[in-house]
């Protein structure tokens, strides 16, 4: 009678499922900032195509905060071997990693981003200097409540269109990244932010990097797809993102310039646009003898041809480190030399 | 006239009326107000029909549109196009000594040959700006002399996929009349194109890489056989363990339990749990399964496991109503010919309930199969190359898959994310359709 089978069928799967997990990991693993994602699945699939003999890397998208929290969480098959990161690991993160017993982290510097604030093909927004961003953005604008409601009472200059700007969430790198890049920066033009700044960090950095909450700053998440979809939609809404998704939608969208410089690939190559940022990868040095294929993949990553100027990344929207800074990473990626924690600040 | 008909012809109303004859008033059915009213009543009754009708219309208009607009821009994910390209598999350009064939170290040496450079020397030859082939066309040569190493030296004629913006252009997703900078394709890859489309050296078919490989950085490698294995084996997972312990927990409760306070505690339970959204159950996962039992991130096993509990409560619901639908008397007639009770319910109970039983597990079964947001908190929004290998190997699920393809900055990657949602609808059509079938078949009447 098929309840029988059915009851057989059922009961086997049971055990299966119950059967407890014992098989070691083979391969590497890899969290953190949906940023450098794209740049990192492209390298773990090239990985696997030269080095069949390897399983394929699992690359997970975090967001950076949580990918280095997962990675801190310890040592071991169960803790991710590396993690993405948009923004610099910070000291108080390495502190929090080593005292789980991740003591060595090799960081690679893996290239450049530039954050870009961008518009519709359809609109005109002149352009932005990083204090117009603070002043139209922050919840309260050198201490005081933030009044502005359109562009042109921020600054004459600018047209009279709502402020409305579409920005990454506080889990993101990208939102790390937009505080230190145009919020700080817009800020410190104020002398008495500077010297709060010495006086009271806490409140500096309340009344700096604090959004506001009344409709102009939107948190869109982290699918810059759909901030794309949305600018091209309303020509007067600004959208907040990385270069690789600028250049990939050149045709929908294009980049407002910051004190008169275009988010361009020699601009941000250059250090010449304002918001460029430079993108990691964290890597735990103690796995690299446990999981096979870690210094496979690091030499991988490391090639000219993969983040060099003509390198399968640059077709990706990666903006290639300077020469220098690109060998001495590679010469840590082959070496696997450690991070310094004193170096962070 | 009008009025005496009606005063012999009462209505039911008037019979039931008490007799008190000649106080009641007759209903003149013909003075205006009574007809305005009789009119009033009538356009109510259109009114509502109408209403329902066009709430009906407006659904399916949604659901219409919803479906034209990914059948729109996903049927050409399931095409692609291909590039010919003629190949010299010269030993010199892939590093490889011909000598060392005929050592043990043969199938290393073909494996680590330089096929890359040996790609790009063969679309040097067609000529243009020689960027016409995907990024991963140079694994089909290998594939091609590691089946046949005596091809090494000799010249072949090999269809490789073409790369993601020659196969847009060649679905015609580009409008050529705009000027480069707004088209979202450059002038040389359009060259290019038309140079080989006039050449005869492309052809669009179906995307067989589509349906059988994995996920991929390229859109024009990228397919949806290891989210769709993915989704299978947890599925399999979830209904193996929710299925048997669902009807066994409904049989219990609806034949054998008493009736107190505990069992009515139970029963609040397990509907409320039917009502928590889904994302609490992959807190619990991550809690339980990843932090406390230490399973592997990413894994089918995990995720069947999180998805089991979550149908879990949906099965046992529709189990007892189907278990409660069975008529008494069947229970005391075999009891009454000296059934046991566990007689009764397997032979009696279960085949009756049976098609109750199974619809809901099915519909749960669908619930789970579109699931995304517990499976986000246990890693299994992942990129995974490789297809499943079993239930602990990492894998994504369909709903996943769809989610990580909506995300991606690459153009290719819009209708592959239509068509995985094709796929994905496609199963869940089956699934319900399935649903439908089982309960015609077993449903019995009487």
């Amino acid at each position: 009678m098929n309840i029988k089978l059915l009851t057989l069928v059922s009961s086997t799967m049971l055990t299966v499922a119950c059967s407890a997990p014992s098989e070691a990991r083979t391969q590497i693993r890899i969290v953190g900032s949906s940023t450098v994602y794209p740049f990192t699945t492209a390298v773990a699939e090239q990985f696997k195509r030269t080095n069949p003999q390897f399983p394929a890397p699992i690359v997970e998208s975090t967001g950076t905060g949580g990918g280095i929290k997962l990675f801190c969480s310890g040592v071991g098959e169960k803790f991710p071997d590396m993690v993405n990161a948009s923004r610099r690991i910070k000291a108080s993160e390495v502190a929090g990693c080593k005292a789980k017993g991740v003591t060595g982290i090799i960081e690679l510097q893996v290239g450049l981003d530039g954050l870009s604030i961008a518009q519709s093909r359809k609109a005109n927004f002149p352009g932005l200097s990083e204090v117009d961003v603070y002043k139209a953005l922050a919840a309260a604008p050198f201490g005081k409540p933030n009044t502005y409601r359109t562009w042109k009472d921020v600054n004459p200059r600018l047209p009279a269109i709502k402020i409305e700007v579409l920005g990454p969430p506080p889990t993101s790198g990208t939102r790390d990244a937009f505080n230190d890049l145009y919020l700080l920066k817009g800020c410190e033009t104020n002398a008495a932010m500077v010297a709060l700044k010495k006086s009271n960090e806490d409140k500096f950095k309340n009344i700096c990097t604090k959004l506001r909450e009344d409709g102009a700053f939107i948190e869109a998440g982290e699918n810059d797809n759909l901030i794309v979809q949305k600018l091209s939609a309303n020509p007067n809404m600004l959208g907040v993102f990385g270069y690789s998704y600028l250049e990939e939608n050149l045709d929908k969208i294009k980049d407002v310039p910051i004190n008169g410089v275009t988010a361009t690939y020699a601009n941000i190559a250059s250090f010449k646009y304002p918001a460029s940022r430079p993108l990691y990868l964290y890597v735990k040095a103690q796995h690299i003898r446990a999981i096979r294929g870690m210094k496979e993949f690091l030499v991988e990553y490391s090639k000219e041809s993969t983040w060099g100027r003509q390198g399968y990344l640059s077709k990706r929207g990666l903006v290639a480190s300077p020469d220098a800074a690109r060998k001495r990473n590679a010469q840590i990626a082959r070496t696997g030399a450690v991070l310094n924690p004193a170096s962070i600040h | 006239m009008n009025s005496a008909l009606t005063s012999t012809a009462p209505t039911d109303g008037a019979e039931r009326q008490p007799a008190v004859a000649g106080k009641r008033l007759q209903t003149d059915w013909s003075s205006p107000a009574m007809r305005s009213r009789v009119r009033a009543r009538y356009r109510a009754e259109a009114t509502f029909r109408y209403t329902g009708l066009a709430a009906l219309l407006l659904a399916a208009l949604f659901l219409g549109f919803l479906l034209f607009t990914i059948v729109r821009d996903g049927w050409t994910g399931f095409q692609s196009t291909d590039v010919k390209v003629s190949v010299t598999y010269d030993p010199a350009t892939l590093m490889i000594d011909p000598a060392a064939l005929k050592t043990p170290e043969a199938a290393q040496a073909l494996r680590s040959a330089d096929y890359a450079a040996l790609m790009i020397e063969a679309v040097g030859q067609l000529g243009g700006a020689a960027d016409v082939v995907s990024e991963g066309a140079w694994l089909i040569l290998r594939e091609n002399l590691e089946a046949d190493p005596t091809l090494l030296g000799k010249t072949q004629s090999v269809w490789v996929p073409a790369k993601s913006n020659i196969d847009l252009l060649a679905k015609g997703k580009f409008d050529l009349a705009e000027p480069e900078l707004t088209r979202g394709v450059s002038d040389d890859d359009v060259s290019d194109y038309t140079q080989l489309k006039q050449r005869g050296l492309l052809r669009t078919g179906f995307n067989r890489i589509f349906v059988t490989m994995a996920d991929s950085t390229n859109p024009e490698l990228a397919g949806i056989w290891g989210a769709a294995l993915g989704s299978l084996l947890t599925l399999l997972i979830t209904i193996g363990l929710s299925f048997p312990i669902g009807v066994m927990a409904a049989i219990y409760l609806e034949e054998f339990a008493p009736r107190n306070r505990w069992t009515d505690l139970i029963e609040v339970s397990i509907n409320n749990l039917a009502a928590v959204p889904s994302i609490i159950f992959g807190l619990l996962g991550l809690a339980v399964f990843l932090n406390f039992f230490g399973m592997p991130r990413s894994a089918p096993l995990v995720g069947g496991l999180t998805l089991a509990l979550m149908t879990l409560p949906v099965i046992v619901i529709a189990s007892r109503v189907a278990i409660k639908a069975v008529p008494p008397s069947i229970r005391d007639a075999a009891l009454g010919i000296g059934s046991s009770p566990i007689q009764v319910v397997f032979q009696h109970v279960i085949p009756m309930a049976l098609p109750g039983i199974l619809t809901g597990t099915i519909i749960g079964m669908a619930r789970a199969l579109g699931e995304t947001a517990p499976l986000l908190l246990i890693g299994m929004r992942a990129f995974v190359v490789d297809t499943p290998q079993g239930f602990e190997s990492p894998a994504t699920v369909l709903p996943v898959q769809v989610f990580l393809w909506s995300d991606d900055v690459q153009r290719g990657f819009i209708e592959k994310t239509s068509a995985a949602i094709i796929v994905l609808l496609v199963i869940l059509l089956l699934m319900n359709s399935l649903a439908i079938y089982l309960r015609n078949k077993f449903e019995r009447r009487w």
